[in-house]
């Protein structure tokens, strides 16, 4: 559906875009995800056409975006500060883009009738914008693409204004939104959470470069390098040795853990030198509270810091020849109960909840 | 005792530091221009006969100044100039503005405007002498086109006529215009064009759509400010308007000095006033409306 070609994008001598390569399915929901200024909204108003890029080449079906001007192109966009029209009312700034389209009064009407019913707004035709709550202006935005049913709709950190609340509502009713409607949604956003939970793919973007495009599932589990891992969700880091490259994986010396053999697949970035990091979700390592017979390999620490979430709980344990703790978290269950800092604990885990990063 | 208490209370609160405050400045309006004013009210309904002012209040005046064609003329003229002024000066005005609100860089905005208030560091009576140089029978346009071979004789429609007094006045009034519709075009959220343009408006369609409508405003309040002085204009009619150009103003001027009828002078300027007043109004009414919308 979109694609884009090694593009490149400098503003003076400040490069915002640096040979950014990558593939938008149909019907997707893509998410662009990345810190402030790692230039995801300028790779999004490239694909709008409001800005060109550098360098490289944007596609949109098949078709060439070169010289091609928003208003020519199968894109709309939700602006991030919405940018509804104060000097029109709800209905006139969602039928403002079927003004060049032939239609007669009565079919806009119903066509603007039934996409607000759609966002969830039936009824607010009338109401000035002023008016309008920042979740309903964010609604009327929505609204003003979709009537025109884009190929592609561009959403710029669209939730970002909202409270937290509301804001979790809406993630769940774009994606219903997405795919009743089927058209490929481009997201902008630098909060890893919202990503994770909408997208069918992400791309994570550093310093104007793809970090890694991958699925939610995939970046959660895999991510390639040690900044993506810390970006997206929390992670722990040992210094690790490789000791053997064989066959089935790596023979690694991880500190404070001892040795392991890690299987290839948790080695996404691939290996390369001796000196590596191992990264551990917090997940990934059990507390045991009895000595059940599950397989597995065990280290012994203190509790130094417990954390209750009420449905998790997040302890910070000390384990036995690494410097600073590890982060660890537990379901919380009835039987179990919640460590006090100082208690000694036993820390259980296995060579899949190791990961390999350069 | 207890007054004076009461007072050095009361010369303490909020209520007294605001009046002391604005009393000067309220005196100064009160003495300079309302009284002035009511002067010019109290003549309006008396009589002048040859030296002596007759008290006695009467109509007569604005019965004359509603109904003698001399007058109906004059101030129908008056308006139509100003009318024509004020087209003119918004007109030109805004794509100025538009040029230093989108093209000029952010850093550069403040000494463009600057530099367009440049023509007010020359006195105004200097300036209306220039546009006389400028236009005259002799003048630098006459004496080009004629150097060019464009035209055999000077052209004689662009000075003392009404057209002069347009030029004159609209180049004069220019900044007052520019600078509100400034404003305006600076308030309006940038997003708010490109959404006009993701939404499939090109930029003929999207001026017409987005920028003018929010840019309404400005334009209004800019219509105000050069259309209420110059109907009240005297010097420029007087200087560069010839016999046709005279307006409404002048009538007042020579009513108060030569014709020695400062009554009807009185009645013809308070009945002047009334028209830009509901003139005003309508503007201001209009300007709310456009306001309130956007609030």
């Amino acid at each position: 559906m979109i694609r884009i070609n090694c593009v490149s994008k400098r503003f003076g001598d400040i490069r915002a875009l640096d040979e950014v390569s990558a593939e938008i399915h149909e019907s997707e929901f893509f998410s662009l995800l990345g810190p402030s200024g790692c230039g995801k909204t300028t790779l999004l108003r490239m694909i709008a056409g409001f800005d060109e890029p550098s360098e490289g080449e944007i596609f949109i079906d098949g078709k060439s975006m070169d010289g091609v001007p928003p208003n020519r192109r199968p894109t709309n966009m939700v602006f991030q500060s919405y940018a509804i029209f104060p000097h029109l009312n709800v209905a006139e700034n969602v039928a403002y883009g079927l003004h060049a389209r032939k239609g007669t009064r009565v079919e806009i009407r119903r066509q603007v009738a039934e996409t607000l019913d759609m966002v969830g707004l039936a009824g607010f035709e009338d109401r000035q914008p002023h008016a309008l709550s920042g979740g309903q202006k964010q609604r009327v935005a929505l609204a003003r693409a979709l009537i025109l049913k884009p190929k592609v709709l561009l959403l710029d950190e669209p939730l970002s204004a909202l409270d937290r609340q509301l804001r979790e509502q809406m993630q769940t009713e774009l994606r219903h939104l997405q795919r009743a409607v089927g058209i490929t949604f481009v997201f902008v956003t630098h909060d890893q959470e919202e990503a994770l939970t909408m997208s069918d793919r992400i791309a994570v973007i550093f310093e104007g470069k793809v970090a890694q495009l991958d699925s939610p599932l995939e970046l959660y589990r895999r991510p390639v390098t040690k900044r993506v891992g810390e970006f997206i969700g929390v992670m722990n880091f040992l210094g690790a040795r490789l000791l053997a490259e064989e066959s089935g994986g790596y023979e690694v010396e991880v500190e404070g853990l001892g040795r392991v053999k890690v299987p290839k697949r948790q080695a996404p970035g691939g290996v390369s030198g001796s000196r590596l990091t191992a990264g551990i979700r917090p997940e990934m390592l059990t507390l045991e509270f009895d000595d059940a017979e599950i397989p597995g390999r065990r280290a012994n620490g203190k509790v130094v810091d417990t954390q209750y979430l009420g449905d998790m709980t997040y302890y910070e344990i000390a384990l036995e020849g690494i410097g600073k703790p590890l982060t660890l978290s537990m379901r919380n269950t009835a039987d179990r109960p919640i460590l006090e800092p100082g208690t000694a604990a036993k820390v259980r885990w296995g060579p899949d909840s190791v990961l390999l990063l350069n | 005792m207890p007054n004076s208490s009461r007072f050095a209370k009361w010369r303490r609160s909020e209520a007294f530091r605001g009046l002391a405050l604005a009393s000067p400045p309220f005196l100064y309006a009160l003495t300079m221009l309302a009284a002035p004013l009511a002067a010019v009210v109290l003549f309006s309904f008396w009589t002048q006969d040859y030296l002596t002012l007759d008290r006695t209040p009467t109509w007569n005046n604005y019965k004359t100044a509603w109904t003698e064609a001399i007058y109906q003329a004059l101030m129908l003229r008056s308006l139509k100039v100003s009318a024509l002024v004020t087209a003119a000066t918004v007109i030109l005005s805004f794509p100025i503005a538009y040029y230093v609100s989108f093209r000029v860089s952010p850093r550069r905005k403040t000494l463009w405007i600057f530099l367009i208030t440049i023509p007010f560091w020359t006195s105004y009576l200097m300036r209306i002498f220039l546009w006389k140089v400028i236009l005259g029978y002799n003048g630098v346009v006459n004496g080009s086109l004629m150097g060019l071979g464009l035209i055999e004789e000077p052209l004689t429609f662009i000075l003392y006529n009404q057209n002069a007094v347009i030029l004159t006045l609209s180049h004069a009034w220019a900044p007052f215009a520019i600078l509100p519709i400034f404003v305006a075009l600076e308030r309006i959220d940038r997003s708010l064009l490109e959404a006009s343009e993701d939404l499939g408006d090109g930029p003929v369609r999207r001026f017409f759509r987005v920028t003018l409508p929010l840019a309404m405003p400005g334009v209004l309040a800019a219509a105000v400010i050069v259309f209420i002085p110059t109907i009240g204009d005297y010097v420029t009619p007087r200087l560069v308007g010839g016999p046709n150009g005279l307006l409404i103003a002048n009538m007042i001027e020579l009513q108060f000095k030569k014709a020695n009828n400062a009554p009807l002078g009185a009645a013809l300027a308070i009945s002047a006033m009334l028209i830009v007043t509901i003139i005003s109004i309508i503007f201001l009414w209009l300007n709310r409306r456009y306001i309130r919308s956007r609030a």
